[in-house]
């Protein structure tokens, strides 16, 4: 991707794509993406499919990951229902999914709806939240209240119709339709494959995306929201707003993966919303490291293939696991394990120090 | 005759929904109201006292003294993992509430490896209360009796006790107590443990009423979240005035639209109500 055109244009891509928000400025990071990236798009050639469904998947969980890092790491908006809007997005796609594809024959409509319906969603209740100006703790209580009142709806929708939808309450939804390409009567469904393919696009895209947006101009301002909200106010700014556009919009990108998961298994049901499944997010941005994007990145990779591995030998040990990662991560690693082994090694090599840390507090209220 | 039924009917309906909303809260609302920190765990603190409650019955304790050992072994509980976790996070808010999750997932799965999904059931006692063509579990009127009572001790143990002098005094201005010579750590440490002993009694109270299984504290947490939401830092008042409002929603909610409709009444509630009162109740009361 940087390959393409002339030195100078390397350059400019750089420019917005590095700056003291991200981890990751060197140009030895940039090697080691590619070679990440290119070893995702190789990867269907060594393995087998199943390998690739499962991968798929975890694609689909990083870039919730990454929704997660921007609001709550970057913007310090304590966002602990990020699954209310993921499960809502995969709602959304399933009924209208199920419901349009005999008439478009395709999946386009019911991504954007899944995506415009948690943006609304999500602006309603920010709406409330951030224009009330309840603190910090608060809306973590009240965002993960919403997700478990979702989940308790969700789990009586037994023999409730919307559309061509059956909810099926604790059973869920079934015959979810898989992502098509191209629109009306030309659309394919895709494979396994391609959908491998197209998810590890939209994966690489999200995150160089959000890495532009939070090295802008926005990207300082959400910062310097998480680090002094009342600051940020006297220097003019709508705070408000500005929080209201973050929480949103990535509680679009959440819906925008749930989406994904309901097509990739053409599959939801209500445990999405529950408790559990609404700290496993929160686990992986903690242990990654919460003001980085590469750090949620790696830990949602592996903590997700780590907890599939210990769900297939069958024992019942998953959550225990994941349960005291997440407990003595908190406890030794504050700022998460990425950004510790980054420290460590910048300490011992003496190099790379595209990041001041000293410049920034933590973000705790 | 129909009126009076009703009104009974609506009143019963209050007092075990504003009981259930209180007894959930109370605990969290201690230790958020005192220290600052929510406790994710909660559910998992309610789920302890309702296991040790039916454990200590099953051994042939009477349910009274069944619910005090559920509250203790609780409030015991809530000692060692203020020790072993929160004491290290006092001034990491943030860290507690992720790390009492993920305490949550440890002890919701330990409890399932270790007692599978359900639990030895208590019988709901007391019979049924009877009036006319109406007629409702006297337990329910108990439960929102015992709830009242637990707000008296509560005010009792921060009126009454040097422990609650210092801990209101934590609570007001950690600095100037300490200075004065108050060890807020220690009243840290026993106010946990003090929220603990309620969760855990609420959950001995809720015993009866509910299926034990591993993940039944979530049933309880969004009542709990709810009251300390609207009730805000004021632990008695707020917390009272949070359940007593929020019943008062969630009883003709449920009357009108079943018990569905009563829980999202509370959440729908909850989200208007921060949008003009984002201090809850306590905002109110409280003047600064």
């Amino acid at each position: 991707m940087t390959d393409a055109g002339g030195p100078g244009a390397i350059a400019r891509l750089r420019d917005l794509l590095e700056g003291q928000n991200t981890l990751g400025n060197s140009t030895r990071f940039w090697y080691g993406f590619l070679v990440v990236v290119g070893f995702m798009f190789v990867y269907p050639f060594l393995t087998n499919p199943f390998v690739l469904k499962v991968n798929t998947d975890y694609f689909v969980w990083m870039i919730l990951a990454l929704s997660l890092a921007v609001v709550w790491g970057y913007t310090g908006i304590f966002n602990f229902g990020q699954t209310a809007f993921f499960g809502l997005g995969a709602y959304t796609f399933g009924i209208v999914g199920i419901t349009l594809i005999e008439v478009t024959g395709g999946t386009n409509v019911a991504i954007l709806a899944a995506v415009v319906v948690t943006v609304l969603a999500s602006a309603l209740l920010g709406y409330f939240m951030f224009y009330g100006r309840i603190r910090g703790l608060y809306v973590a209580i009240l965002t993960l209240a919403v997700a478990l009142t979702g989940n308790l709806i969700l789990v009586r929708t037994t023999n409730t119709t919307i559309g061509a939808a059956e909810l099926g309450g604790n059973n869920g939804v079934t015959g979810i339709p898989s992502l098509t390409l191209g629109g009306g009567p030309l659309s394919v469904p895709l494979g396994i494959t391609a959908q491998y393919y197209l998810v590890a696009l939209l994966l690489v895209a999200t995150y160089l995306g959000l890495r532009i947006l939070l090295n802008s101009y926005y990207g300082y301002v959400l910062l310097a929201i998480r680090e002094d909200e009342d600051r940020t106010r006297m220097l003019g700014y709508d705070v408000r707003k500005l929080k209201l556009i973050a929480f949103s919009l990535t509680a679009g990108l959440a819906g925008f993966a749930g989406a994904l998961h309901a097509a990739w298994g053409n599959f939801i049901d209500p445990t999405v919303m529950g408790l559990t499944a609404a700290s496993v997010p929160i686990i992986w941005v903690t242990v990654g490291g919460r003001d980085t994007l590469i750090g949620p990145l790696v830990a949602a990779y592996a903590l997700q293939s780590i907890s599939t591995k210990l769900s297939t030998v069958g024992s019942g040990y998953t959550n225990i696991f994941l349960g005291a990662v997440f407990v003595l991560v908190v406890l030794f690693f504050p700022d998460g394990l990425i950004p510790a082994i980054v420290a460590r090694w910048r300490e011992r090599t003496g190099d790379g120090h595209d990041i001041d840390r000293s410049n920034t507090t933590e973000a705790e209220a | 005759m129909a009126v009076v039924e009703s009104i009974l009917r609506f009143l019963v309906l209050l007092l075990s929904f504003f009981g259930t909303l209180a007894l959930a809260g109370l605990g969290l609302a201690v230790i958020f109201g005192i220290m600052g920190i929510i406790n994710f765990a909660h559910g998992e603190f309610i789920m302890i006292g309702a296991y040790s409650t039916s454990i200590a019955y099953g051994a042939g304790i009477p349910l009274a003294g069944a619910i005090v050992v559920g509250g203790l072994t609780t409030g015991a509980f809530g000692l060692v993992v203020e020790r072993l976790l929160i004491r290290h996070m006092y001034d990491r808010l943030i860290d507690t509430l992720v790390a009492t999750w993920g305490l949550s997932l440890i002890l919701t799965q330990a409890v399932q490896i270790q007692f599978g999904g359900t639990f030895g059931s208590i019988p709901v006692p007391f019979g049924t209360f009877q009036y006319a063509g109406f007629s409702a579990s006297m337990y329910k009127i108990v439960l929102g009796l015992t709830a009242l009572g637990l707000f008296a001790g509560t005010y009792a143990v921060f009126t009454q006790t040097t422990y609650g002098l210092q801990a209101r005094a934590a609570m007001q201005n950690k600095e100037m107590a300490r200075s004065l010579g108050v060890d807020t750590g220690r009243t840290y440490m026993l106010t946990f443990a003090f929220g603990s002993v309620l969760s855990g009694i609420a959950g001995g109270l809720f015993a009866p009423l509910t299926v034990l299984t591993p993940t039944m504290g979530s049933e309880y947490i969004v009542e709990a979240f709810v009251t300390v939401i609207v009730g805000g830092t004021n632990v008695l008042i707020g917390t009272f005035g949070a359940a007593l409002s929020l019943g008062l929603i969630q009883t003709p909610a449920s009357q009108l639209f079943g018990t569905l409709g009563g829980r999202v009444a509370l959440l729908v509630t909850t989200i208007l109500i921060i949008r003009v009162l984002p201090e809850g109740i306590s905002g109110v009361v409280t003047s600064d």
